[in-house]
């Protein structure tokens, strides 16, 4: 009560009373309307709450559904990806289709029209066993005979389209004039059992090829029969083994060093020889302490190949030929590395008795794949009389067949050779000449060299010396990191290079053998140092990329396993 | 590897009296790569220390298998023809060639015990 003034009339007190009456009303009245207020707010949140409520579960519906939609996408891109593959798989099968296969869904193609003249029943003439009832070659029409060769060559990696850098194997350029004059009407369209006065020309070219050859080796006759390298080695060893024979002499084994192509022993070893290896010594030359330590009066042979598969010189060789003769046996050239000797030296000057050569390496003609080739025989005095025949001998202008070596072991295969190759042969050597062949040899030389200096800081060089026409460097290092010579040759592929030889000679671990030819340009073997240089700093970072590789190549890597344990070598029809 | 004996052709011995398991070590499985094949010695066929008497085919080579020890082959693992793998996954156990009767025990004395053919790789690897 201490706000009144107890002296104040009781009028005004109640007065005061009633006007605060009236304000706490008022306040009371305000309270209620902002109560209310309120209540309407909260009533606003709860609908906006419901609606809300509303809106998420119409969200979560959409989202459920938008997920449903997307499992539904996701397995019909999955789908997608699938078909798109089997299609890519069933193009490239199409693609890859033998053309036996793809002329099986075809009409028979008729290019031959049914003769104007009377025909008469073959039944009438032949036996019965001679003759088929039907004959299953492929019947395309012409655009899908095109088609199909146009797309083969394509994936062909030949020397016209690439650097080929594939050891012991010498893939030089071919120069196309070689390929037009061999074509030439006179040596086509002639039937190697015309009489030989109408193939007076096509005997002229074997006679005169013989010629060349005999100045070119140092030997003193050949045969052009042998069709390969490892035929031309066959033929030179049943020469070897029948010479022998002939003058009663014993002689069971045949000397071979341990860096040798793998045909030489082969060839031996199918002539019913017994194999010795000689080993190398420290400069990858044959030891010749090892040498004379196996020579004996068993001593039939011994093959060599000079340069050897290390790219090197075997210095030694005079005396190698001595210590061989003395024991009366024959050494034996194979001619796969002539192409660096061309006119400096050659195998009759180191004593060699009886060589085969590749025209198709050394004297310029497609080869690789499995031919044609030729590996044609050449020998020193001693075994003329053993040649296979028949040889083509001259009188009197005249050009014929010559049967005379008495001793012969025979034929080794039809008629006279791969003759279309050996007219190429002749064409490049009359076209490069005496000095021409010598600027081959060296050229071959200088770009080996070249490589080995520019690459030995990156590749170990195990035979660090000046090497002939092809250098081998060892990928250990590379190994160690992670990558094996298998690998670093295949992603060579994707740089647009053939893969050099690998693992061989098998005296050098992770052998890269590299024979870059005379016939290729500075900026080419640059662009190959460059792209070897490059992959291997790959190695520290892709290793996985260079394992996969190749990546660009028809054919990608190969299981190595798979394909030599189960080859697939049928011809069998698919897409069935 | 322990217990084994080693030729300086890359053969391991493993002697049981007067039997000889032969097989080639892992080194020179390592050096082969893949085996793809090997052919195998005849069952009774008899052969001289040193000479060769498998052959085994890799992706990279085909390289011969020499004799530790002379003797005659009493049983040759079979299961290779199929399983050529062996001798890279298991040359010491599964990848044994062929087991021999020894003809003279004391060949094995110009054989390498383990520590000594360890050695000797190494030796061949640098």
């Amino acid at each position: 009560m201490d706000d009144y003034d107890i002296k104040e009339p009781l009028e005004d007190r109640l007065q005061k009373i009633r006007l605060e009456e009236e304000h706490i009303k008022e306040q009371r009245r305000i309270l209620q309307l902002q109560e209310n207020s309120i209540k309407e707010e909260r009533q606003e949140l709860v609908s906006e709450q419901e609606m809300l409520d509303q809106v998420m579960e119409e969200f979560k519906k959409k989202e459920l559904l938008l997920k449903d939609r997307e499992k539904e996408l996701s397995l019909r891109q999955g789908l997608l990806d699938k078909r798109s593959k089997q299609a890519q798989s069933f193009k490239d099968r199409e693609d890859f289709r033998l053309i036996f296969e793809k002329s099986r869904d075809l009409h028979q193609a008729h290019y031959i029209d049914r003769p104007e003249v009377p025909s008469k029943d073959p039944n009438d003439f032949f036996a019965k066993n001679l003759l088929r009832s039907s004959l299953p070659i492929p019947t395309l029409g012409e655009l899908q005979v095109v088609r199909h060769f146009s797309l083969l060559s394509e994936r062909n990696f030949s020397v016209d389209s690439n650097f080929y850098p594939l050891g012991s194997c010498t893939m030089k350029y071919n120069p196309k004039i070689n390929d037009e004059l061999s074509d030439l009407s006179g040596f086509i369209d002639i039937h190697p059992l015309q009489c030989q006065q109408d193939v007076q020309g096509a005997l002229q070219v074997i006679f005169n090829l013989e010629q060349l050859l005999c100045r070119i080796t140092g030997l003193k006759r050949f045969s052009m029969q042998p069709s390969s390298g490892a035929q031309g080695e066959l033929c030179g060893m049943l020469m070897i083994k029948k010479f022998h024979q002939i003058s009663g002499k014993k002689k069971n084994t045949v000397i071979i060093p341990d860096s040798a192509h793998g045909t030489n022993p082969a060839t031996a070893a199918m002539c019913g020889f017994k194999i010795q290896i000689v080993k190398s010594n420290s400069k990858g030359l044959v030891d010749l302490d090892y040498l004379n330590s196996l020579v004996s009066e068993d001593t039939a042979a011994m093959m060599l190949t000079n340069p050897n598969t290390l790219g090197l010189f075997e210095e030694n060789i005079t005396e190698i030929a001595e210590i061989i003769h003395k024991k009366g046996g024959f050494l034996y050239y194979d001619g796969a590395n002539l192409n660096p000797l061309m006119g400096f030296t050659n195998p009759g000057l180191m004593g060699f008795d009886v060589a085969h050569f590749n025209l198709h390496k050394t004297f310029s003609t497609p080869h690789g794949c499995g031919g044609p080739g030729a590996g044609v025989i050449g020998v020193g005095e001693k075994l003329i009389d053993f040649l296979p025949v028949p040889l083509v001998g001259k009188k009197e202008n005249i050009f014929y067949f010559d049967y005379s070596p008495c001793n012969s072991i025979g034929r080794l295969r039809s008629f006279y050779g791969n003759f279309s190759i050996l007219v190429r042969a002749y064409a490049y050597i009359l076209r490069l000449g005496e000095r021409g062949l010598a600027r081959a040899a060296s050229n071959s030389v200088l770009n080996a060299n070249y490589i080995k200096e520019k690459l030995k800081k990156t590749f170990d060089l195990p035979y660090d010396k000046t090497c002939m026409h092809e250098v081998v460097f060892s990928c250990s290092r590379q190994r160690e990191r992670g990558a094996s010579a298998l690998d670093i040759a295949k992603r060579l592929i994707d740089y647009g290079i053939h893969p050099p030889t690998m693992y061989f000679p098998l005296i050098v671990k992770e052998a890269l053998m590299i024979e870059p030819t005379e016939t290729e340009s500075k900026q080419t073997l640059d662009y190959f140092i460059k792209s070897l240089e490059k992959i291997d700093r790959e190695i520290d970072q892709d290793l996985q990329n260079i394992k996969d590789s190749p990546h660009t190549s028809w054919v990608k890597r190969v299981d190595e396993v798979k394909a030599a344990r189960f080859p697939d070598l049928r011809c069998k029809i698919i897409g069935d | 590897m322990k217990g084994l004996l080693f030729s300086n052709s890359h053969e391991w011995v493993k002697i049981d009296h007067d039997i000889a398991t032969v097989g080639i070590s892992d080194y020179a499985q390592s050096q082969l790569g893949d085996v793809v094949f090997i052919e195998l010695p005849q069952e009774g066929s008899s052969f001289d220390k040193n000479s060769q008497f498998a052959t085994i085919e890799s992706t990279k080579t085909a390289s011969e298998v020499y004799m530790p020890l002379s003797g005659e082959v009493i049983k040759v693992n079979s299961e290779l023809t199929n399983n050529p793998q062996w001798i890279n996954n298991d040359p010491y156990d599964k990848g044994w060639i062929v087991k021999l009767k020894i003809k003279n025990i004391s060949e094995t004395e110009s054989l390498m015990k383990d520590d000594a053919y360890k050695d000797f790789v190494e030796k061949e690897a640098h």
